[in-house]
């Protein structure tokens, strides 16, 4: 039993990290919310089944591929963060950061709902004429959408990375997460910069809901499954860091799917949860983290 | 503070009224409503504790609740421990849960959205531990045998379980007025206000806040006690369900946090919009979008709850207070 285990362990390192990496891409939007605005989006898992469901449709109705799918989901979910925080969190919030979370916490329950109500409670999955092709390794079979989800989550984090370290608006974001006060005076529009952060972190939800959904299905809850994953992996990394939310994304997904191999498929769960525990009792500042 | 002298006689009716008003109501939905509201505004309650009072908001408040569910419930299908005994186990299971959660968390200095954080992950890590292991059943989850009693704390009838939840909301008031006027609560208002202060001035702010979540950890203890002799099922995504932690914060700060009767107000009026949006609109979801939309109404036009927005010298009460020094305690 454990040498059978054992002999399966490079395959459930390989899954972990194909994994890893697109849990790296929901944690990437919400890491980025918190280091900027310092607020827990309670919507995110809800924001991520919008996205799924979009790649579905545009799969189900139009037969685009969901790949093909980011170049529109990614700017429609981007304009949505933008103004769904612009002109309804943000405003109504009033600056009070208790007040953004359970604004977001209605706004998940009024999504998952929707979702249930337009859409119905059933499971939906796509079919790819690829869906089923696989790499042979010689000890695993990695499917197609598996090694297309990874690659193109690596490529969407080094574009944020790059972008939030190299643009201009990356500067005026990092400036605005270290000092709102400081940011206002040298003329940065903070609310301006809110809202296209919380944009970006929604965009990164859009592009992750695309290349997911070739591998998991979608119904209206499908959002929370990641929330707890996402947090953790935003913690573990350190609050803000892109390259943290990569490792931990990388970390978090091998821990599942070794845990899931050795310890069975329900005591296996522990591990996301342990580790988000001690992380925050013995680093709370996260690997990456800076500052608490 | 809220003064009590002033108000008795309201209260003392307004309890009354409560005692009686099951005599006026045949219909079983009403009476099952009401107490689900009583539980809800209990639950509410010993979140208010912590989060109202001390300021550290958890995410998690469901795991005591779990914890003296199956405390109880297991005493009771493996020993046939009578649960009116098994009560007092839960409740001081719950406490014993808060020891454990509140030392670790507030001693490593975790506070704000961190802790709530924290709080979320130990309701999971049981979750997860309560579908493995055998003695809860796992993902079976337990089942209780329906033996109407006061030794097995179950009824006949839907009232009895009405008087149950009242019994709970009763007490859970007393505790939080008891709380308003001590010397504990107000070392917990001033942990609240500003830690770094309430140290300096000599408060033993780490256990305080460990003394109120143990508060909290008893009082859930205890509702987990009522659901499962209620409900008569638990299992692991019921005893540890993140939409209870959710509905206990809800209530408190729709009602006003760090109020006596917040929870309560809170637990009343969303249920009765819940209820009434369910009579209108049945299809499934889209009377939680009405319920959504309501809290973020709320939300956004009453930031001190409902029992705020009728104060009117607000800067006397606590909710009000707390808005202004809450908020960047994690930046």
């Amino acid at each position: 039993m454990i040498s059978a285990s054992l002999s399966m362990l490079p395959a459930a390192i390989i899954n972990g990290f194909m994994y890893g990496a697109i849990y790296a891409l929901v944690a990437l939007g919400l890491t980025l919310i918190y280091g900027v605005l310092h607020i827990i989006n309670f919507a995110h898992g809800a924001m991520l089944m919008l996205a799924l469901y979009a790649a579905f449709f545009l799969f189900d109705l139009f037969n685009i591929d969901p790949y093909f799918s980011i170049l529109i989901v990614t700017p429609c979910a981007f304009i949505f963060g933008y103004l769904i925080y612009r002109y309804g969190i943000g405003s109504l919030a009033k600056g009070k950061d208790q007040n953004i979370l359970l604004i977001t916490l209605g706004l998940s329950i009024i999504i998952e709902n929707g979702a249930l109500f337009f859409f119905s409670g059933d499971q939906q999955t796509v079919n790819l004429t690829y869906g089923f092709d696989a790499f042979d390794l010689g000890f695993m079979y990695l499917s197609y959408p598996k090694v297309i989800s990874f690659f193109a989550a690596l490529l969407m984090c080094a574009t944020l990375w790059a972008a939030m370290s190299l643009t201009d608006l990356g500067r005026a974001i990092r400036a605005v997460a270290k000092e709102r006060q400081g940011a206002r005076l040298v003329g940065i529009n903070v609310e301006h910069i809110f809202a296209v952060t919380f944009g970006i972190g929604i965009a990164c939800l859009g592009a992750a809901g695309c290349m997911m959904l070739p591998i998991f299905y979608v119904d209206p809850y499908t959002g929370n499954m990641f929330v707890l994953v996402a947090f953790t992996i935003v913690v573990l990394g350190g609050m803000g860091s892109v390259v943290g939310a990569l490792v931990g994304g990388f970390i978090i997904g091998i821990t599942e799917s070794v845990g899931g191999l050795l310890l069975g498929e329900s005591l296996g769960q522990i591990g996301i949860s342990l580790i988000f525990i001690l992380i925050l009792i013995f680093r709370p500042t996260g690997l990456f983290g800076s500052k608490v | 503070m809220f003064n009590l002298r002033r108000h008795l006689s309201f209260l003392l009716l307004g309890a009354l009224g409560l005692i009686v008003l099951p005599y006026f109501i045949s219909s079983r939905f009403y009476i099952d409503v009401l107490t689900l509201i009583f539980f809800t505004a209990y639950l509410g309650q010993s979140w208010n504790i912590l989060g109202g009072y001390a300021g550290q908001f958890s995410f998690g408040g469901v795991m005591f609740f779990g914890t003296g569910a199956y405390v109880s419930s297991i005493l009771l299908t493996t020993f046939g421990f009578p649960p009116i005994f098994g009560i007092f186990l839960a409740i001081l299971g719950g406490a014993f849960l808060g020891l454990i959660v509140g030392y670790m968390s507030f001693r490593s200095g975790l506070k704000g959205s961190y802790f709530a954080l924290i709080t979320l992950a130990f309701a999971e890590l049981l979750r997860v531990l309560a579908n493995s292991v055998e003695f809860t059943g796992g993902g079976v989850g337990l089942f209780l045998t329906y033996a109407p009693g006061l030794s097995n704390l179950q009824f006949e009838t839907p009232v009895g379980f009405y008087y149950f939840a009242l019994v709970l909301m009763f007490i859970s008031i007393v505790i939080v007025y008891w709380l308003e006027g001590s010397r504990f609560g107000a070392q917990l208002v001033a942990i609240r206000e500003n830690e770094d202060a309430a140290e300096a001035l000599g408060i033993d702010t780490l256990r305080c806040k460990i003394y109120a979540i143990m508060i909290m950890g008893a009082m859930g203890g205890a509702a987990g006690t009522f659901y499962s002799q209620k409900y008569l099922y638990l299992d692991p995504p019921i005893a540890y369900s993140i939409h209870l932690s959710v509905e206990m914060l809800l209530v408190t700060i729709v009602g006003g946090m760090g109020t006596i009767f917040g929870p309560l107000v809170g637990a009343f009026v969303l249920h009765s919009v819940n209820e009434v949006a369910r009579h209108f609109i049945d299809t499934p979801g889209l009377s939680l979008i009405v319920y959504g939309l309501i809290l973020i109404i709320i939300i956004g036009y009453l930031p001190n709850g409902l029992i705020g927005a009728f104060k009117k010298k607000g800067k006397k009460s606590g909710s009000s207070s707390l808005d202004k020094k809450r908020s960047r305690e994690d930046s």
